[in-house]
C-alpha cells in the first residue's frame, strides 16, 4: 500500500490537551514539519510559553524549556548568544507575547536576535478562561469585556506584526492563518522560511504571526470559528508578508 | 598571578567571574554596581565570551535562565531594586533547577531608597525571595579579596546543586578599592550537565521546566528540592569565629558589618571585656549549629547589621532561647562603626541583664 | 595605645574634574606598594561633573575595619565648598592641606587652633609646570611630605598604574607636580 500521509516524527504520537477545534494542534504540526523537513531536530531548542501551549514540549519532540510568562524572547537571546549554531525558537500566545512580554519581544527584535518566533494570535486569553487579550478585536466579548471590547476604555487591538516589522532588527515578518487548507499551506511555508533564515545565519529576527481559532472562548463551533477568522479577524489583522530579506 | 593589585570590588568580581569560567554575563545598569557591568562589557569580548546589556533586570535574569538551560555558566549582577525585579526569574531557576550566579551589591531601601551601602536584602536573599517553597545559597563576603575568592565557589555550588547562588555584597564592597591577589583554586569535581538543552541529537528529548501539573508531581518535586537543600545545609556552611569560647559577649555579623565588629571586639578585649565574634560567610545555609553550640554556655549575643534587624532572626532561631540575643544596627546607608559597636559592648558588659539597647 | 602604629584616615575633596579620585587612588596604590593595609572609597553620588567630589583613604598597619571616614586625621581640600563641608570633621591635631589658589586665607580663620594648616597654591604651581590639572598632584605631594608617609617619588612610581593609559602623556607633568608639592611643603 502506498503511504500518502504520515505523522511527521517531531510531532509526538499522543493526544493533546487542546480543546476541539483549537488551532494549536495545526500550528504544532507545521512547526514539527518545518523542523523535520529542514532536518534540524538534533540542534533545535524550543521555548514554551505560559498559556495554552505551556505543554508544547509534550507534543514537540525537541529539547525544550518552559519559561516565565512573556520572557521567551529573553530566554531565547540567552540561548542563541551562547549557542550560535543551535536553532532557537519561541512559541508564544497573544497574552504571553503581546501583553506581559511586550518589552522582551520588542527588544529581541530591536537587537536583531537570530531567533525564530511563532506568535499564535487567537484574540483571547485561553488558559485563564477567555479574558481580553491585547489582540481582542473591537466589540469582541470576553470574560473581562462582557459588553465587548470598547476602544475608549480598552483601546484598539495591538497589531504586533506591524510593530515588529517597523524594527530594523526584524528580517522577516509574515501574518498567516490556519483557517483553511490553502492558508495552512501558506502558514507552513512562512514557518519553514522563518527557520530557514536562522539556519542560513541570516542576521535578524524571523517572526510569524498565526491567526488561530479558539472556539471555546469565542463561544462558537469549530467551523464557525474558522469562518470568523476569515470574516472578522483578517479585517483587523490583514494576512500577508510584511517584511522579508531580498 | 600573585601580584597585589588595587581594585574596586565591582571590577574584582568581574575578573573573578572571568577566571571562574563564566560564559555569559547579562546586566542592566544600576548604582552602586555599574563598574561590574562596564568591566564585563570590556572583558568578556576579549575572552570571546558573551556580554549583553539588557532592556531590564527581568530580561537579564531570563537570559541567564536561557544560557544556563543550555549548560553554560551564566551570571548577572544588580543592586537591590533590580534584584527585586529578578525574583520571578530566580524562582523559575530554583524550580527548574538551573545553576546561576546573581550578585547583589545592596543599597538602601525600601523602594528606590538611596544608593548608599546597606544590608537590607538579607531576608530576600536567604528566604528564596520569590514565590514558592525554595531556598537559594547566599554568600556574604566582607573584603574585596573575598569577593574574588568566593566567586569560583559560587559557580561551583550553582553547578553542583543546580541552584541559583547569590553573592550578597553592598555599596561599600562594590565601590571600595583594596589590595588583592587573583588566585585560582583547584576546581571542584562537578556532575555532568546531562540535563542541558543541546539539541536532541542521537538521544531523547530533554525538558527544562518548573511546571508539574499531575496530581502529586509538584509535591514530589518539592520533596526532591528539600532533600537537596538539606544536603546543602549539611555540607556547605562556611562560618568564621574568634575568641568565642571564653566570651561573655558574642557578636554576630556578616559582610562589611563583620569588619566593624572584628575591630570593635579587638578594642573590647583591650578594655578587658571578654568579647568574641561569629561571622556567617554563607548566610544560607546559615551556621545554625555553630551558633547553637556557642550558646550552650551562657553568653550575650549581639547581632550587628546594616539594617534594622534581619539576620538577628536566624541568630535567635539558632540560640533557641538559651541566651539573650540583642541587636544593634543602622538602616538606609547608616554604618554601625567600630566605636559605636564598642559602646554597645561596654553597655552590655556593665549591665549584662539589659534586654534592649537604644541606638 | 601604641603611638608608632600607623592609623591614617584621609579625605580628599574638591569639585568634579579636579582629579580628586585620581589623587585618592594614587595614595592608595602607593600605600599598597609600601606594604600597608589600605582602603580607598569614592563618593558615588549622582553628580558626575562639576559637583562636589570626595574620596576616603585609610592607611593602617593593621587590617582596616571601615573604609568610611567620618573624622579624618588628614584633609586635603581643593575648593572652598569642600573646606566648609569637611574641615569641621577633622580630628584634633589633624593636618589640613588647603588649595590656596581657590581658597582665600580669611576662610581659614574659623579652623581650630590645634589643626596644622598648610596652604598650597596648587593651581599656580601646576600652571607653572604647564598643566593646571596637575594641581591635585601638587596637593598630594605636599601632603606626603608633611605626613612623611611615603616619598613623592614612590607616588610617582605608582602613577602609571592608576592613571588611565590614554592620559599617560601627562605622566611627566604629574610626577613633577608631586615633587613640586613636596618641595613646597618642605619650605613652608
Amino acid at each position: 500500500m502506498k503511504t500518502v500521509f504520515q505523522r511527521t516524527p517531531t510531532l509526538k504520537n499522543c493526544k493533546t490537551h487542546y480543546c476541539p477545534g483549537c488551532g494549536h494542534g495545526i500550528a504544532h504540526r507545521l512547526v514539527a514539519e518545518a523542523i523535520d523537513e529542514l532536518d534540524i531536530r538534533g540542534k533545535t531548542i524550543g521555548i514554551a510559553p505560559v498559556g495554552c501551549a505551556v505543554l508544547a514540549y509534550d507534543y514537540l519532540d525537541v529539547d525544550m524549556v518552559e519559561v516565565a510568562h512573556g520572557r521567551a524572547p529573553a530566554v531565547a537571546t540567552g540561548m542563541k548568544r551562547t549557542n550560535p549554531d543551535k536553532i532557537i525558537f519561541s512559541y508564544q500566545g497573544d497574552g504571553d507575547l503581546a501583553a506581559i512580554g511586550t518589552a522582551e519581544i520588542i527588544h529581541a527584535a530591536h537587537r536583531g536576535e537570530h531567533i525564530t518566533v511563532i506568535f499564535i494570535n487567537n484574540a483571547v486569553f485561553g488558559m485563564t478562561g477567555g479574558q481580553m487579550a491585547p489582540t481582542t478585536i473591537v466589540g469582541q466579548k470576553t470574560a473581562t469585556t462582557p459588553k465587548g471590547r470598547n476602544i475608549t476604555t480598552e483601546g484598539h487591538p495591538l497589531k504586533v506584526s506591524e510593530l515588529i516589522a517597523s524594527l530594523p532588527g526584524a528580517v522577516f515578518v509574515e501574518r498567516v492563518s490556519v483557517s483553511n487548507p490553502a492558508q495552512i499551506r501558506k502558514a507552513k511555508k512562512a514557518i519553514k522560511h522563518a527557520f530557514e533564515l536562522q539556519l542560513n545565519k541570516t542576521a535578524g529576527l524571523a517572526f510569524v504571526e498565526v491567526l488561530s481559532p479558539c472556539p471555546t472562548y469565542w463561544r462558537m463551533s469549530p467551523v464557525k470559528a474558522m469562518e470568523w477568522i476569515e470574516d472578522e479577524m483578517t479585517k483587523v489583522f490583514p494576512l500577508g508578508r510584511l517584511k522579508d530579506v531580498e | 598571578m600573585s601580584e597585589r593589585v588595587l581594585i574596586c570590588g565591582n571590577e574584582a568580581m568581574g575578573e573573578a567571574a572571568v577566571m571562574a569560567g563564566v560564559d555569559a554575563y547579562f546586566g542592566y545598569p544600576i548604582t552602586p554596581q555599574n563598574e561590574f557591568t562596564a568591566y564585563m562589557a570590556k572583558r568578556m569580548p576579549e575572552e570571546g565570551r558573551i556580554f549583553l546589556q539588557t532592556e531590564s533586570e527581568l530580561a537579564a535574569i531570563n537570559m541567564v535562565y536561557g544560557a544556563s538551560a543550555t549548560g553554560k555558566r551564566a551570571m548577572t549582577s544588580s543592586s537591590s531594586p533590580g534584584i527585586s525585579l529578578m525574583q520571578e526569574g530566580i524562582s523559575y531557576l530554583a524550580g527548574a533547577e538551573l545553576p546561576a550566579v546573581v550578585v547583589n551589591v545592596m543599597r538602601g531601601g525600601p523602594g528606590l531608597g538611596n544608593i548608599a551601602p546597606s544590608q537590607g536584602d538579607y531576608f530576600q536573599a536567604t528566604r528564596g525571595g520569590g514565590h514558592g517553597d525554595y531556598r537559594t545559597i547566599a554568600i556574604g563576603p566582607s573584603t574585596v579579596q573575598e569577593l574574588i575568592d568566593y566567586m569560583q565557589l559560587a559557580f561551583e555550588l550553582a553547578d553542583e546543586y543546580r541552584t541559583p547562588v547569590t553573592i550578597l555584597a553592598d555599596g561599600i564592597l562594590g565601590q571600595m578599592m583594596e589590595p588583592v591577589t587573583f588566585r585560582k583554586r583547584k576546581p571542584r569535581k562537578l556532575p555532568p550537565k546531562d540535563w542541558a538543552l543541546t539539541g536532541a541529537e542521537g538521544r531523547g528529548q530533554n525538558i527544562v521546566r518548573s511546571l508539574w501539573l499531575k496530581e502529586g508531581a509538584l509535591e514530589n518535586h518539592n520533596y526532591k528540592l528539600q532533600e537537596k537543600y538539606k544536603k546543602i545545609e549539611k555540607n556547605e556552611v562556611i562560618c568564621e569565629q574568634y575568641a568565642v569560647d571564653d566570651a561573655e559577649i558574642v557578636l554576630v555579623a556578616y559582610g562589611v558589618a563583620a569588619r566593624m565588629v572584628k575591630a570593635a571586639v579587638i578594642k573590647a578585649r583591650k578594655h578587658g571585656i571578654k568579647a568574641g565574634w561569629i561571622r556567617p560567610v554563607t548566610l544560607w545555609p546559615f551556621p545554625t549549629e555553630q551558633i547553637s553550640k556557642a550558646a550552650e554556655d551562657f553568653k550575650i549575643f549581639l547581632t550587628v547589621e546594616m539594617s534594622l534587624g534581619q539576620m538577628v532572626d536566624d541568630v535567635k532561631l539558632a540560640v533557641e532561647g538559651k541566651c539573650p540575643v540583642l541587636f544593634y544596627g543602622r538602616p538606609g546607608g547608616g554604618i554601625p562603626g567600630p566605636e559605636q559597636i564598642l559602646e554597645k559592648i561596654k553597655q552590655l558588659s556593665i549591665t549584662p541583664k539589659a534586654t534592649a539597647i537604644k541606638s | 595605645m601604641k603611638t608608632n602604629t600607623l592609623h591614617e584616615k584621609v579625605i580628599i575633596a574638591g569639585f568634579g574634574g579636579q582629579g580628586i579620585m585620581l589623587a585618592g587612588k594614587l595614595l592608595g596604590h602607593t600605600a599598597m606598594v609600601a606594604g600597608k593595609e589600605v582602603t580607598y572609597m569614592p563618593s558615588y553620588g549622582a553628580e558626575v561633573r562639576g559637583g562636589t567630589a570626595h574620596c576616603m583613604v585609610v592607611i593602617d598597619d593593621e587590617p582596616i575595619a571601615s573604609p568610611m571616614v567620618s573624622n579624618p586625621t588628614s584633609l586635603i581640600v581643593m575648593n572652598k565648598a569642600s573646606l566648609s563641608k569637611f574641615a569641621p570633621r577633622l580630628k584634633s591635631g589633624g593636618l589640613l592641606i588647603v588649595n590656596s589658589s581657590l581658597i582665600e586665607k580669611n576662610n581659614l580663620k574659623d579652623i581650630s587652633a590645634d589643626i596644622k594648616i598648610l596652604a598650597v597654591p596648587a593651581n599656580e604651581i601646576a600652571v607653572e609646570l604647564g598643566n593646571v590639572k596637575a594641581a591635585n598632584m601638587v596637593a598630594l605631594g605636599a601632603f606626603l611630605q608633611k605626613r612623611k608617609l611615603f616619598g613623592s617619588e614612590a607616588a610617582a612610581n605608582s602613577l602609571p598604574k592608576v592613571l588611565a593609559k590614554r592620559h599617560h602623556k601627562t605622566l611627566p607633568v604629574n610626577s613633577k607636580a608631586l615633587n613640586k608639592g613636596a618641595e613646597f611643603a618642605k619650605e613652608h
